[in-house]
């Protein structure tokens, strides 16, 4: 078969070049520019080869962040998957108490994430927050800005709050979306409410879930503001998540070059981890079918 | 297996009903005749979806009482009623195979395993889906999932009745017939009172012993296939059975005589008939055309179905069809038409209306 040849069509794609380029490409491409560059100031820059790569992969600061963010991010899955798909199975499913808690349910949504971190910076302080205050009236150790253990706890509870949310209505709209017809029928083959979640309500859930965990995955990993403003990455380094970490780096101490790399290497993480996801997830579905 | 007792039963879904539009389902005295098959008619939202839910227990009626065998059931659940249900669109349990489908209603009952194997390869034979018990039921056809569906309703065999709310809707036309062979055939083997709820007057005509027939959430005939054709209680029957339905005709009856707009029609048998509107109805199959003899009428169209013709007619600006069949002549001048009287039925207020005696030409 014969192609019309058109080399003119070449500037029909060009628009979108242009725009890819400003706002990915060339970024992207600085960032890359600046991780194998040193400077010592008035804009001048060596060429410093792979050795802030090098630093990274040696620098125990690094590993000790990407294992805390590691954590962090498993507990809160492990936290949030189930309690949203509970709260989900338990939220009317039509009439005004439905639309009710939608709204109630789409409100931590809406707030932003430094109101967040003030909300539950305040909330949790021992002088006038109202839980910190009341957990040391009952005699309970919590202190987050001191205790390693107290730190943690709120941040989770904190994420919790604000992010079950999210999973709770994708597992929403995913219950809506089975016909009545398949809890009748479950009633009449005398299934148990554990068979039913386990092989109607669970299985027409599965897509939204898969996007659900990771979407909150992806989130959690690049978690910065609420903990910056809660806890600020202390007591210690305790609360210094992969973020945090990066914008010490690249802000405070403002070596380019070593947070160059660090991003690269965060960004590389995610993409990874996302896409093992994402195939092993796919693939399970496949296998089902 | 059970005789199925409706005693008043009626039901509404709104919470405080009033006049009795509000019902869905309006009072219904009934007996289900143990082991016999029924074929619930009607078009779209007359209440037959509604009945059926009630008798499996998926519903509570607003008033009245379901009785199994002269027991009281109408406040006990599902299961307690024991009760198999296929439903219009096909539900199976997407992640298990074809064969833990089957075994499903019998494992959840705690059947011996031994037997249920038995039993699931026989249902599975029945289906005629041996081969592909082993499959997941995702991404299997529409079809293949109603049969899994049909299979799940029939593996149990203590069921007290089996109700299908239009099974068969999804399912291509050749593999329907194959269906309801099979259904007719456990009928007959295993002698379960079955409800068939479906819209297709042949899919109920062919499957049934009974057909009861509902209009407007009110069941306005029950009867066999014949009686339905030969005698339909109330207009609706004679209109949404038969292909085409029954003419009706505003008519005055005077005796054994009607007059429709002015022309004399002569009935099968005297009538006494008050009411506000009466018609005379008359099934196109017995209707003929001639060339000088009866109704004055406009021929609109000829439609050749193969074994007769379909006369789209106009008489004083009613619908008259008319079946002529095979070998019967038609032609142009033919612009009269005549009825049988026997077959003519006269309608008051859209109810049959009782000869007086017997029919002429019929034994008493």
């Amino acid at each position: 078969m014969d192609k019309t040849v058109n080399q003119k069509a070449w500037f029909l794609v060009l628009p979108v070049l242009l725009l890819v380029a400003f706002s990915a490409v060339i970024p992207l491409m600085t960032v890359v520019n600046y991780s194998v560059q040193d400077t010592f100031g008035n804009n001048q820059f060596f060429w410093a080869g792979l050795a802030w790569f090098e630093d990274l992969l040696e620098s125990e600061r690094m590993w000790d962040a990407l294992q805390r963010q590691m954590i962090f991010s498993a507990i809160i899955l492990a936290i949030e998957v189930p309690l949203g798909i509970f709260v989900a199975l338990n939220m009317p499913k039509k009439g005004f108490w439905a639309s009710f808690c939608l709204v109630v349910m789409s409100l931590p949504l809406l707030i932003p994430w430094n109101v967040v971190g003030t909300i539950w910076q305040i909330f949790g302080r021992v002088d006038i927050g109202l839980l910190g205050y009341t957990l040391d009236a009952l005699g309970i150790s919590y202190n987050y800005t001191q205790d390693f253990f107290a730190a943690w706890t709120t941040l989770i509870v904190m994420d919790v709050w604000h992010w079950t949310s999210l999973v709770a209505l994708l597992a929403y709209a995913g219950l809506q979306s089975i016909p009545d017809a398949y809890y009748q029928a479950a009633k009449i083959d005398q299934a148990s409410r554990w068979a039913v979640f386990r092989f109607i309500e669970l299985p027409k859930m599965m897509g939204v879930l898969m996007i659900a965990i990771l979407l909150r995955f992806m989130d959690s990993f690049m978690i910065y503001t609420e903990p910056f403003v809660v806890t600020g990455g202390g007591p210690g380094n305790a609360t210094t998540f992969l973020s945090i970490d990066l914008v010490k780096m690249a802000l405070g101490q403002f070596d380019l070059g070593p947070a160059a790399a660090f991003s690269l290497m965060y960004f590389l993480v995610i993409l990874l981890i996302s896409w093992v996801f994402y195939t092993v997830m796919v693939n399970l579905d496949k296998r089902e079918s | 297996m059970a005789k199925i007792t409706l005693d008043n039963l009626a039901h509404s879904y709104m919470p405080n009903p009033g006049s009795e539009d509000d019902y869905a389902l309006k009072e219904l005295n009934h007996d289900w005749v143990d082991g016999e098959a029924y074929a619930l008619l009607g078009s779209s939202g007359c209440g037959k979806s509604t009945l059926l839910n009630i008798i499996s227990g998926l519903l509570h009626p607003s008033q009245g009482r379901i009785l199994f065998d002269g027991k009281d059931v109408t406040q006990t659940t599902t299961t307690q009623r024991n009760i198999a249900q296929v439903f219009q669109f096909p539900v199976v349990y997407d992640t298990m195979t074809v064969r833990q489908n089957l075994a499903f209603p019998l494992k959840n009952r705690g059947e011996d395993p031994k037997y249920i194997a038995e039993r699931v390869q026989q249902i599975g034979q029945m289906i005629g889906m041996e081969a592909t018990l082993d499959r997941k039921c995702r991404g299997l056809t529409a079809d293949a999932k109603q049969k899994i569906s049909l299979g799940r309703g029939m593996v149990r065999e203590d069921v007290n009745a089996l109700l299908f709310d239009e099974p068969l809707t999804v399912i291509d036309p050749h593999m329907k017939w194959e269906l309801r062979t099979q259904l007719k055939k456990l009928h007959h083997d295993f002698g379960h009172t079955m409800i068939y709820v479906t819209h297709d007057q042949t899919e109920a005509l062919t499957f049934a012993d009974k057909v009861v027939v509902m209009y407007d959430g009110r069941v306005v005939q029950i009867g066999t296939p014949e009686e339905l054709f030969e005698t339909p209680a109330h207009t609706f029957v004679g209109y949404f059975i038969g292909s085409p339905g029954m003419n009706v005709l505003p008519a005055q009856v005077d005796g054994t005589t009607a007059h429709v707009e002015g022309q004399a029609v002569p009935l099968g048998a005297g009538y006494a008939v008050s009411g506000k509107k009466v018609e005379i109805g008359v099934r196109p199959e017995f209707c003929t055309l001639t060339r000088d003899e009866g109704l004055p009428v406009k021929i609109n169209r000829i439609e050749d179905v193969g074994r007769h013709k379909i006369v789209r007619a106009r008489f004083e600006g009613h619908d008259v069809n008319i079946i002529a069949e095979e070998g019967q002549e038609v032609s142009a001048d033919m612009t009269r038409v005549t009825f049988d009287p026997a077959h003519v039925n006269v309608y008051a207020d859209d109810w049959r209306v009782a000869p007086h005696g017997a029919r002429k030409g019929e034994a008493a």
